[in-house]
């Protein structure tokens, strides 16, 4: 059982973007305890649609279970009887912290279109805050999945003396054109929506939702690998035969409608927008000549870098970027390719190689902290 | 003693090569136990390479550094010259590409330490004279199932490398774990070599 809590901020933060968030809130959750010496927290990076409900239930809300919840809980992988774990809900989300639906105090609106286009930097910055307010110094270890662990590079490379290791799952160092093309599709179907009106929607009283589920619809596609769409779905109808018409007759058509309707029933749109530029910006190396190794020079963190075979979005390739580059600069890394059939999404999934090794990275984790006396 | 056998008699030959705090990669490095063995006896620091997902996880758990990785595929994403020395322990024999691993050895690494067993070994012969496939101690497979798929003696490993101008710095042979000084190539059962460029 989970309460997810509230911290606001008032000192200002300035953005990336040049701009300035006066003040602002996160939404966050914590899982375990935190020792007395305030050295076994880990911070858990959500990525794209996730928030920071990363585990657990709320009361009165049984299914309502955490996106990370067979990682993270007493005895798991990531085990709460040993660490304190923070989620934290990204500036600019929509799950509760302050974003584009919430009111901007100086206007007495919604922020809607005017809320600043973020990035992963601005998101470690600010989560950087929270970890001041809540006394943790230095984090045991961040960790975080495809655009999580974008953030966790960001956190080893921009704070390195707050982080001791970074769990660095299903990461591209930067996104390629593919991926680019990807993400403006699905901004294209929701900024070409007559619902969206230039992002000032909710003052109309409306949501851009069919741009939203055909945005989700062409995410989902890319989460998932050739094989297992072909395993879940092949070309199974729905009612055993066609029926000449638009409506949706392969699995595979109502999985994505049931997807994007979900999807667009709790998601922002001017949220979504914003996270597929944060992931398109992402570019550590772009400051230091496209050199990555550079780029990761000030990371002195230990890393676990993990990749699934499949997974087509952020290739093994990708993964093998990040750990030539701490390679080339002496680090403690550890890479493994987990041969896994699901996809991007595989990160997220129940399998059995990949949770052992996370469960013994994190009893090396937490063995050194055992061996300072600091637990 | 934390699972390292250490009455392996080729970890202690390797270790007495082996400058305290050196870099080292080691390929094919298992369940990590090598690597361990070296950093308590040695205060290396580097990493493991290994392709097996169950090695992986002992590695992690013996606190070893591992890069998981086809070596068929070479050593790509390490720099040149960025190891003191580079092991292949018990693995050569197994490669398709011997040759080509050899020479990514003495990229990555000032020098190259390798081991493997000896086809030489008398034991083996007798098996072939039998009209059989050895099979014992260092190469307990059967024709059908084994990885050893290069099997070399002390003699072959040694032309290999005069005429590729490879230096070979030092050499030990052991039977049972033990040095083996007469008639190494007839008499070992296990070689190890120290090597670097010509």
């Amino acid at each position: 059982m989970v309460t997810p809590q509230r911290a606001a901020f008032r000192e200002p933060l300035p953005l990336k973007c040049g701009r300035v968030i006066a003040n602002y809130e996160l939404a966050y959750e914590t899982y375990g305890t935190l020792n007395a010496g305030h050295s076994n927290a880990v911070l858990v990076c959500h990525a794209l649609n996730a928030s920071h409900h990363a585990a657990g239930v709320y009361a009165g809300e049984p299914d309502n279970v955490g996106w990370w919840d067979n990682m993270i809980g007493p005895g798991k992988s990531l085990d709460t009887n040993r660490f304190f774990v923070v989620g934290v809900n990204n500036l600019g989300g929509c799950h509760g912290s302050t974003g584009p639906l919430s009111i901007n105090p100086d206007t007495g609106l919604p922020w809607g279109a005017s809320f600043p286009v973020l990035t992963v930097e601005d998101w470690v910055s600010a989560q950087a805050r929270l970890a001041d307010q809540l006394g943790i110094k230095q984090f045991a270890a961040v960790m975080g999945g495809s655009l999580g662990a974008m953030q966790c590079l960001q956190w080893a490379i921009a704070y390195p003396e707050r982080v001791r290791h970074a769990l660095v799952i299903a990461c591209a160092p930067n996104l390629s054109a593919q991926n680019i093309a990807f993400n403006e599709v699905a901004r294209q179907a929701i900024l070409t929506d007559p619902d969206f009106h230039g992002g000032d929607y909710y003052v109309q009283g409306v949501t851009p939702r069919r741009g939203l589920r055909v945005a989700r619809m062409v995410g989902h596609i890319t989460y998932l690998s050739d094989d297992e769409m072909a395993n879940k779905f092949g070309r199974t109808l729905k009612h055993g035969h066609v029926n000449y018409s638009f409506d949706s007759e392969f699995e595979i058509e109502s999985y994505l409608r049931h997807q994007a309707d979900k999807f667009s029933g709790y998601f922002d749109a001017n949220t979504y927008l914003r996270i597929t530029k944060a992931l398109d910006y992402f570019d550590p190396a772009l400051d230091h000549g496209g050199n990555l190794a550079r780029a990761l020079a000030p990371a002195t963190a230990g890393f676990l870098v993990v990749s699934f075979t499949t997974d087509w979005r952020f290739s093994p390739e990708r993964s093998r970027e990040i750990v030539h580059a701490l390679l080339k600069n002496k680090r403690d890394v550890t890479y493994a390719e987990i041969d896994a059939p699901h996809g991007h999404d595989a990160f997220l999934l129940d399998d059995a190689r990949y949770h052992k090794l996370v469960a013994a990275y994190f009893d090396r984790v937490f063995d050194s902290l055992s061996a300072e006396g600091s637990v | 003693m934390n699972g390292i056998s250490i009455d392996r008699a080729d970890f202690a030959a390797i270790a007495h090569w082996v400058t305290g705090g050196a870099r080292v990669l080691d390929l094919g490095c298992g369940d990590g136990v090598l690597f361990k063995y070296l950093k308590r006896e040695r205060d290396i620091s580097g990493y493991g390479v290994e392709i097996d997902d169950a090695n992986v996880l002992a590695c992690v758990k013996n606190g070893v550094n591992v890069v998981q990785r086809n070596l068929e595929r070479g050593l790509r994403e390490f720099e040149d010259q960025s190891f003191d020395y580079v092991i292949l322990s018990q693995t050569l024999q197994a490669m398709r590409n011997g040759e080509r691993i050899i020479h990514e050895m003495l990229r990555v690494g000032r020098e190259g330490i390798v081991t493997f067993p000896n086809f030489g070994y008398w034991r083996n012969r007798m098996h072939v004279l039998r009209g059989r496939m050895p099979v014992s101690e260092n190469l307990p497979y059967q024709w059908f199932d084994t990885p050893n798929i290069h099997l070399c003696t002390l003699d072959d490993f040694e032309r290999f490398c005069s005429e590729r101008g490879i230096r070979i710095l030092e050499r030990k042979v052991l039977t049972q774990g033990r040095a083996v000084n007469v008639m190494p190539n007839l008499l070992g059962a296990l070689a190890i070599y120290h090597f670097g460029a010509g």
